[in-house]
């Protein structure tokens, strides 16, 4: 039962196989004979999955049908659940029990999905390993002595691993395609302004855009379609109609342009991960696709601008959290100056605290023009390097990620050699175009994964790029041994 | 430009974050790996180049200024620190 995919489970409780009660039961079940090896949940909600699960097959008696309704998903630890705790990995939200549902979780609750818990992830979503969460490292069911990636780490082991077969994440720098590569997962950053960011904890607001992670594109179009849309509580969430994104997924392939962009061919690139790139390519022509050698000049300027613009504004959205109004508060301050930076400096993992002190800087008065205005400047190039490219073709592919899952610990020296392998993934932040990760082979018995970008809101081309190769490949059906 | 042990005090008191004495070497040391880093940036010509803050260009939108807010004090305050007959509690601010 575990290893159904959301397309299958709606089948399966529509035609009475299991209830959406067994289905859940049996899943706690193995989140609580397995986690502990991964550790990917900070919470599990067993008593509300099961009034959730009661409810969908309660729907379902009375003649309800949906897609979703009955389906297990878990959330990462940074969108809010009301009444439920919402720690986002850090210690200064250990206690905080958020007082209403963000959007997403919303919207998925009123589809009838049943919520089996809180995922772990880095904290406040900052880091590519998931190794800086308050609640300890998350293993990789490939091989729990490696990293799982990171930020959305514990959403992608937990649904790799079985325990859940979709789960929400959230995406400022790679935080959904690169742990959905390093697991053998897909997963979808959509366009800036998709999906509601209301009840998301905001991490970089001109970048941050929640998505999904699961087994299939098929899944990933489920759960996209449930949670994208305007929403008048997020100021940046964009007005415009859905596409029905189950209903692309089987237009066939031929006449597509595919881009290949010579700098994520470079050096730096493991040339067993370029390969098995290059292999999906050769498949993708088979299907009917055409390729196109393209450039993105500007893509090694994307990380120092990255690493201006996120903690800048993560500086400034990070001031709420001063131990006054929820969560953390150290012991006896002294004074109000004293409580903010004993709160703040005890509640903080150090990853969080350079990120901050980057941003302070970045924004402090003499420092404006030279850091966070070049780093706009350099984000304009970006965009326009996309917008030339998206002139001549119609999807651009590359690798999602230099490297394979590292081991655990390998790069916590230096915070420098982690924000590198992000390389790939932040552009499509940086323009704001929607991004996918899906499986594309394995190289010594870790996953790959291959990166498609489209044009903004062109989500529902990159679903239909990826459901078709899995049509022809089983990368994606692969699963863990242990799991 | 590397950051003295005093500027990333200064920059700490800003964030309002408490360091300890025995992190500052290593983090002064961080810091500035990751502007060593971030200041690649400085070689990129962009002369002429406008800034982009928001990735669609789009710009904020408007409402009807109509109260849609309801109370929710008692349920934010649950979840408080310390409060005291609806007031949030800190400790003395004016001597």
């Amino acid at each position: 039962m575990h290893r159904l995919t959301l397309a299958q489970i709606a089948r399966g409780l529509a035609a009475k196989d299991f209830s959406a009660v067994e289905l859940s039961d049996a899943l706690l079940a193995r989140i609580g004979q397995l986690d502990p090896q991964l550790n990917s949940f900070i919470t599990v909600t067993a008593e509300q999955a099961r009034s959730q699960a009661q409810a969908a097959d309660a729907r379902r008696a009375a003649g309800e049908n949906g897609a979703l309704l009955g389906a297990p998903i878990a959330h990462k630890d940074l969108f809010c659940t009301q009444g439920v705790l919402t720690t986002c990995g850090s210690k200064i939200l250990h206690n905080f029990k958020a007082p209403y549902d963000a959007t997403v979780v919303a919207k998925l609750a009123a589809a009838g999905a049943v919520s089996l818990g809180k995922l772990n992830m880095d904290e406040f979503a900052m880091g590519s390993a998931n190794e800086s969460s308050h609640f300890g490292a998350v293993k990789n069911p490939w091989d729990t002595s490696r990293v799982p990636g990171g930020s959305s780490g514990g959403s992608a082991a937990a649904v790799a691993a079985g325990l859940v077969p979709a789960a929400t994440g959230t995406d400022t720098g790679g935080s959904i395609r690169q742990p959905a590569a390093l697991t053998n997962l897909t997963g979808i950053k959509p366009t800036y302004g998709r999906v509601s960011r209301w009840g998301m904890i905001a991490y970089a607001s001109s970048l941050d855009q929640g998505g999904p992670l699961a087994r299939t594109a098929e899944d990933c179009a489920l759960m996209l379609g449930a949670i994208a849309g305007f929403d008048p509580k997020d100021s940046t969430c964009v007005d415009a109609p859905v596409d029905d994104y189950l209903a692309t997924l089987n237009q066939p392939l031929a006449g597509l342009r595919i881009g290949l962009p010579k700098e994520y061919f470079g050096t730096g690139l493991d040339s067993r991960i370029a390969d098995a790139v290059l292999a999906v390519v050769e498949q993708l022509k088979k299907l009917g696709a055409t390729v196109k050698d393209i450039s993105l000049p500007n893509l090694q300027h994307a990380i120092p601008a990255y690493y201006v613009i996120a903690p800048a504004e993560a500086s400034s959205n990070l001031s709420r959290f001063d131990g006054v109004r929820f969560g953390y508060r150290c012991e006896n301050p002294v004074n109000l100056e004293d409580l903010y930076k004993r709160s703040r400096g005890e509640g903080f993992g150090a990853e969080v605290k350079r990120r901050i002190m980057v941003g302070t800087y970045a924004l402090s008065a003499g420092y404006y023009d030279a850091y966070y205005l070049k780093a706009q400047k350099i984000r304009r190039l970006i965009k326009n390097d996309f917008v030339g490219a998206f002139g001549e073709v119609d999807v651009i592919l590359g690798p999602t990620t230099p490297n394979l899952a590292w081991k655990l610990g390998e790069k916590n020296a230096d915070p420098v050699s982690a924000y590198l392998e992000d390389i790939y993934t932040i552009t499509a932040n940086l323009a704001g175009i929607p991004g996918l990760s899906m499986p594309a082979g394995f190289v010594d018995g870790l996953p790959v994964g291959v990166q498609l970008l489209a044009p903004y809101f062109q989500e529902a081309r990159l679903l239909n790029v990826a459901h078709q190769y899995q049509q022809v490949t089983d990368w994606h059906t692969r699963t863990p041994a242990g799991f | 430009m590397a950051l003295e042990r005093c500027e990333v005090e200064k920059i700490a008191h800003l964030a309002r974050l408490g360091l300890n004495e025995s992190d500052l070497p290593r983090t002064t040391e961080t810091l500035n790996n990751i502007l060593g880093l971030i200041d690649r940036m400085q070689a990129v010509d962009t002369t002429g180049v406008e800034p982009l803050a928001h990735p669609l260009e789009a710009t904020q939108r408007l409402r009807a200024d109509q109260v849609t807010e309801t109370n929710h004090r008692d349920e934010y305050q649950a979840i408080a620190p310390a409060v005291e007959n609806g007031l949030y509690l800190v400790p003395k601010v004016i001597e």
